[in-house]
């Protein structure tokens, strides 16, 4: 099998494989973390969760900002209503009460999803660094074609310690991959 | 790790997908639809005659603006005519999409991959609809901002203890949390069509909206988290929509709605409503695009029996109003129920029980389920139901109130009409820019359910 190259001015981003199958990659992706990789990624036309596991993805903060931003919702749904109705216009309705908490509640419910879900959305956007106008692994025409429809990379980063450019491709290729490319920065 | 359930023939009725779909073809089909297709005479006549209809609303809009809320019908003791149906009419249609998208989500219900971003779609533009008429119905709709807390110079607020002020924070919050739902859903999709597209200015439009998604494992990850996390948050809040929508009835002291049955009635009506606006435009959908292999017979038969189920807990709940109505001993409250089933719009009461309560039932009948057609036509009888039965809640308890000197009758303008179908055109419209604007089906999520997404070596469970 021969590596599809670059050309020598070109800088290296990194060295990436295609595969056939999600099975294949699932396991692409656990040995190359077992040979102490840090620096990849796969690539999959939908999300794998056994991915996760393989490649020891295990982010929650999304999870933390969203309870976060709940919190602030909830907060200050229920801080608003109680503020308006008690001290910015204190308004004696038949003596009823000023702070009357469960007239509240929907409120307070609706600022919770509110701000949360915005929370979860945008900091999902934000941590997978996007929008990205530019990335490399588009230089590779076979991604581009093929990989958000049905085919599987996995692209080890030049930037990674253990990279060496014959060495990793020679690693790729022991995963008997369709297909290795150097991918231009 | 749990083994795929195999249901017996009798309750399975063919495959979520139909065979022969790979990876590639389902990507094809989908996006081919948007980036290939040819504009056909059927859609462009379509969206003309939409587009026509939504001119009722511009016409009906401009003189509301001109004349005020007088040229409707309404007055008093009827202040609440057609703006107040149709507005709870069109959000409940919307209240389906969230089930599908959020609900089953959380309940792993993979076959529902394939209708989600329809359902959602039609949600948002429903809610749309829905939006316009509190709006319309201030009669000065320049001035809707004081419906929002802000510090203004009359040092005014808005009165949180009153469910019209909770009803502006549940719809705002439902339409934006739908619409980032649903956006979130179109990133990956987005990137398809990017990668798919020929044309140069296709491959930078969607290119933008996917916000250069590349599919990488350390995004989906993050990615199914929000997904999830927003599914969860969607959930209550579905639920809470047309809650406080009925609490805009129940909290009031009037004979036929103060009930505390109201909420969950009203929550099953808004689903029931909503499954059979989705059959009404998935089923013409579906044939006309040639979809009928990925939104199956299977798919008709699950959404016929969310149908039935609803419209018997529907059912249900008529049977309580009028129940209570009799064993509250109340004097008011019994003539209201009598007076809705034997007053002058006695008729609308009826057809309306023909229409909610006596037509789901032939959906028991699995033939009746699997026929496109005839679950086409039991989904117009629905929708026309279901606004009977906000007609009936709204009127029948205005028009005849305490005291005798006060009865009056309402009866809706042309300038009702116009805006009502206005609407109607408003809808129709967005939904055919829809279908040929964006993908119609979430593609990565069919992806999943395909036999090539199967990781072997482990037993992940694949839901039929």
């Amino acid at each position: 099998m021969s590596v599809r190259m670059i050309d020598d001015f070109q800088p290296l981003y990194g060295l990436m494989a295609e595969f056939e199958t999600a099975t294949q990659l699932v396991d692409a992706a656990r040995r190359t973390r077992e040979a102490g990789f840090k620096k990849f990624d796969a690539f999959a036309p939908f999300p794998i969760h056994d991915l996760d596991e393989a490649m020891d993805l295990h982010d929650n903060r999304v999870s933390l900002f969203t309870l976060i931003g709940g919190l602030i919702g909830c907060c200050g749904g229920f801080g608003l209503a109680s503020w308006v109705e008690g001290v910015a216009l204190p308004l004696n309705i038949g003596g009823r009460p000023l702070i009357a908490a469960p007239m509240y509640i929907p409120i307070t419910f609706e600022l919770t999803v509110l701000v949360g879900g915005l929370t979860a959305a945008i900091s999902m956007i934000i941590m997978n660094g996007l929008p990205s106008p530019y990335h490399p692994v588009f230089n590779v025409e076979r991604f581009q074609a093929t990989g958000s429809k049905n085919k599987f990379f996995l692209c080890i980063e030049s930037a990674d310690p253990m990279f060496d450019r014959e060495m990793t491709a020679g690693f790729l290729e022991s995963l008997e991959p369709e297909e290795v490319a150097e991918v231009a920065r | 790790m749990a083994q795929p359930v195999e249901l017996p023939d009798r309750i399975q009725v063919g495959p979520v997908i139909d065979e022969g779909h790979s990876l590639a073809s389902v990507s094809d089909k989908i996006s081919g639809i948007v980036l290939k297709r040819k504009i056909t005479l059927g859609w462009v006549f379509g969206l003309l005659i939409s587009f026509g209809v939504l001119q009722g609303l511009m016409a009906g809009a401009t003189w509301l603006f001109a004349k005020g809320v007088g040229i409707w019908g309404i007055n008093i003791p009827v202040g609440w005519g057609f703006a107040i149906v149709n507005f709870v009419w069109w959000i409940g249609i919307g209240h389906a999409g969230t089930l599908i998208s959020a609900i089953l989500l959380l309940l792993n219900q993979s076959w529902r991959n394939a209708i989600n971003r329809f359902a959602e779609a039609m949600t948002i533009f429903a809610v749309m609809c829905a939006g316009m008429f509190p709006v319309l119905h201030t009669g000065r709709p320049w001035l809707a901002y004081w419906l929002f807390p802000y510090p203004n110079t009359m040092d005014l607020w808005p009165q949180f203890r009153s469910p019209l002020v909770w009803d502006v924070f549940a719809v705002s919050t439902y339409f934006t949390i739908s619409l980032v739902f649903w956006y979130v859903g179109l990133i990956p999709d987005f990137a398809t069509l990017r990668d798919s597209s020929t044309q140069r200015w296709k491959q930078l439009a969607f290119g933008f909206l996917s916000l250069g998604w590349r599919n990488s494992a350390r995004h989906w990850q993050r990615y199914e988290k929000a997904a999830l996390l927003l599914a969860g948050l969607s959930t209550p809040l579905v639920l809470s929509v047309h809650t406080v929508v009925s609490f805009d009835f129940a909290v009031a002291m009037l004979p036929g709605w103060h009930t505390t049955i109201f909420p969950p009635y009203f929550v099953a009506g808004a689903i029931y409503s909503g499954f059979a606006m989705v059959l009404t435009l998935m089923i013409p959908a579906r044939t006309f695009y040639g979809l009928e292999d990925i939104i199956t017979i299977r798919h008709l038969n699950n959404m016929a029996k969310l149908t039935l189920t609803t419209g018997l807990i529907v059912g249900y709940g008529y049977m309580m109003e009028a129940f209570f109505g009799y064993y509250s001993a109340d004097i008011y409250e019994k003539f209201m129920i009598w007076n809705r089933m034997t007053g002058p719009y006695a008729p609308f009461y009826w057809v309306l029980i023909f229409c909610n309560v006596l037509t789901p039932h032939i959906l028991w009948f699995k033939r009746v389920r699997t026929n496109p057609l005839i679950l086409w036509f039991i989904s117009i009888v629905v929708n026309i139901g279901m606004w009977l039965e906000r007609f009936v809640i709204v009127i029948t308890s205005l028009h005849r109130d305490f005291l005798p000197s006060s009865w009056s009758m309402y009866w809706p303008t042309v300038w009702d009409w116009a805006v009502f179908a206005g609407t109607l055109g408003f809808f129709m419209t967005c939904i055919f820019l829809f279908i040929r604007a964006l993908p119609m089906i979430t593609i990565f999520e069919l992806r999943m359910l395909l036999p090539g997404a199967r990781v072997e070596g482990r037993q992940e469970e694949l839901v039929q």
